[in-house]
């Protein structure tokens, strides 16, 4: 803030707006999302059309009908966003009506509820997916395993997730199914079971870092989530808390690549509305996330906690919020 | 006779103690998971209210006003020690259900509450229909959002099947479906009011 510089009127506008962040991010998606249609083919396709086309209908028709506004906010692609984060978060297999109703949920409770875009606390996609994980258990927690377009939408095959396996070794001491955790290079390129687009660790990182050099979001909030995860499990192992045949490096690159963590850490805790404004806010923000979500895979009832997290986290951040930047013009203590 | 009328309708809408006084709510988001279990629990409380208010109000000159509180939470708890035994001998089903929450209307606000804002106050004919009224604004809070998260959690209502459960939301009976089952239930109840 040091070296902003004020003028007098008249202004010039950068061009920046809600639908041109909602674009980057979109952008940003992209690289993940074709790896998702490439893994898992139709479903990734289908479950992605659906959640977006039922979002954007849902914002329409409720700020249409119901609110009578006049000027529509469809056109700010936010409901497209959350749509396409909503579908992320998904298995691709899920049947076309739980995703419908998903999508109802994201857009009519979580966020035309509280007046739309802006005021919504809660971040509206993980709403809806929260909201199905705990109607629908057992449909949610399916996982369709990497096949491509070889096999048919409804048939293919399903196996759990890594973090399951994870969950079994740590939590249990079990070290039996170590041999069923995938390769780290198979980890880091998504070749593994998963929500439809938390797969591929590296497709998300370069969207990530794509929106911090474009300046859509800050450095703070997923370097200390990730950060925070990695020391934990870097604690776990040094506590000696591994079995046999699991390394300390391992277990830490296996958190940080699987589940959601990545999808959570770049896109979804970053969520402008539902994300605290100063430095200092977000860097507690994500350490707040980091341990609820390593809380939640080590001793919780779900093997993955990363919406759970960023959701329990949101409704902190009003108080967050209450950290304030030093006034223009006074001086610093 | 308008002010007899006035105190009736007045709990069943005016000042209706779960959408608008938000009294008692334990039981209302704990018990209403379906709706014969929040309407028990609705007239279980009615019939407490309805007795604690004709009592205390019977008994308003005699009870000192320093020790008002511990004698009005006798006068409460004996009606509900009543409620309970006769749940348990001859609707095992239901008190099994609601179990704790039962013997927990002794403590519910909305009780307490109109024993002290009203039954202390007011004639006994009165107290009774303030009772009546408070008693069925409440039973029918309940029944509604019983029915309702026992309509979108596991498809039925008052244990008919409408849709297959297969299609149910299982959120609607935990607890989560509860707040928002009531708050939606509440801020249309506002709207409605307000017009």
């Amino acid at each position: 803030m040091a070296h902003f510089i004020t003028a007098p009127a008249p202004h010039t506008h950068s061009g920046d707006s809600v639908r041109r962040n909602m674009l980057l991010v979109i952008l940003a998606l992209l690289p993940a999302y074709v790896v998702s249609v490439i893994e898992f083919g139709w479903g990734a396709l289908i479950t992605a059309a659906i959640s977006i086309c039922a979002c954007v209908a849902t914002e329409w028709l409720i700020s249409r009908y119901l609110l009578k506004e006049k000027r529509q906010t469809i056109g700010d692609l936010s409901a497209v966003l959350t749509g396409l984060l909503l579908a992320f978060n998904l298995p691709s297999s899920l049947d076309w009506w739980i995703v419908l109703i998903g999508a109802v949920v994201a857009i009519g409770v979580g966020k035309m509820t509280f007046g739309g875009l802006g005021q919504n606390p809660f971040n509206p996609a993980l709403v809806g997916r929260v909201f199905l994980l705990i109607s629908f258990p057992a449909q949610m927690t399916t996982w369709p395993v990497p096949q491509g377009f070889a096999t048919k939408y409804i048939d293919a095959e399903t196996g759990a997730t890594p973090l399951y396996y994870l969950k079994h070794i740590v939590d249990a001491g079990d070290g039996s199914v170590i041999n069923q955790l995938p390769d780290l290079m198979n980890a880091f390129l998504g070749v593994m079971g998963g929500s439809l687009g938390e797969v591929c660790a590296l497709a998300l990182i370069i969207g990530g870092l794509f929106l911090i050099c474009t300046g859509v979001i800050t450095w703070h909030i997923p370097v200390s989530i990730i950060a925070t995860v990695a020391l934990f499990a870097a604690c776990t192992g040094w506590a000696g808390m591994l079995p046999e045949g699991l390394d300390t490096c391992h277990y830490v690159a296996y958190e940080l690549l699987t589940g959601g963590l990545m999808l959570g850490a770049f896109f979804m805790a970053t969520d402008y509305v539902t994300s605290p404004m100063t430095a200092w806010g977000k860097i507690i923000f994500g350490i707040g996330i980091g341990v609820i979500v390593m809380v939640i895979r080590t001793w919780g009832n779900y093997p993955e906690g990363m919406s759970f997290a960023i959701l329990i986290m949101n409704a902190c951040v009003p108080l967050l919020n209450k950290i304030r930047p030093t006034r223009f013009g006074e001086k610093k203590k | 006779m308008n002010n007899a009328l006035k105190t009736f309708t007045n709990g069943i809408l005016k000042e209706n103690p779960t959408f608008v006084l938000v009294l008692g709510m334990c039981p209302t988001l704990a018990t209403t998971t379906s709706a014969v279990n929040g309407m028990a629990m609705g007239l279980a409380t009615l019939f407490v209210l309805i007795c604690s208010n004709v009592v205390i109000s019977l008994l308003k000159n005699l009870i000192p006003d320093k020790v008002r509180i511990p004698a009005f939470i006798v006068v409460i708890a004996t009606f509900v020690t009543i409620v309970q035994l006769v749940m348990q001998a001859y609707l095992p089903g239901i008190y099994d259900v609601l179990g704790l929450f039962i013997p927990l209307i002794v403590v519910n606000c909305i009780v307490l509450g109109r024993a002290e804002a009203f039954a202390a106050k007011n004639s006994v004919g009165l107290s009774a229909l303030d009772g009546l009224g408070m008693g069925l604004g409440f039973t029918l809070a309940l029944t509604i959002l019983g029915a309702l998260r026992e309509f979108l959690g596991s498809g039925s209502i008052f244990g008919w099947n409408v849709y297959s459960d297969h299609y149910a939301s299982l959120i609607f009976v935990l607890a989560p479906g509860a707040f928002i089952c009531l708050a939606y239930l509440m801020a249309i109840f506002n709207k409605l009011q307000k017009k």
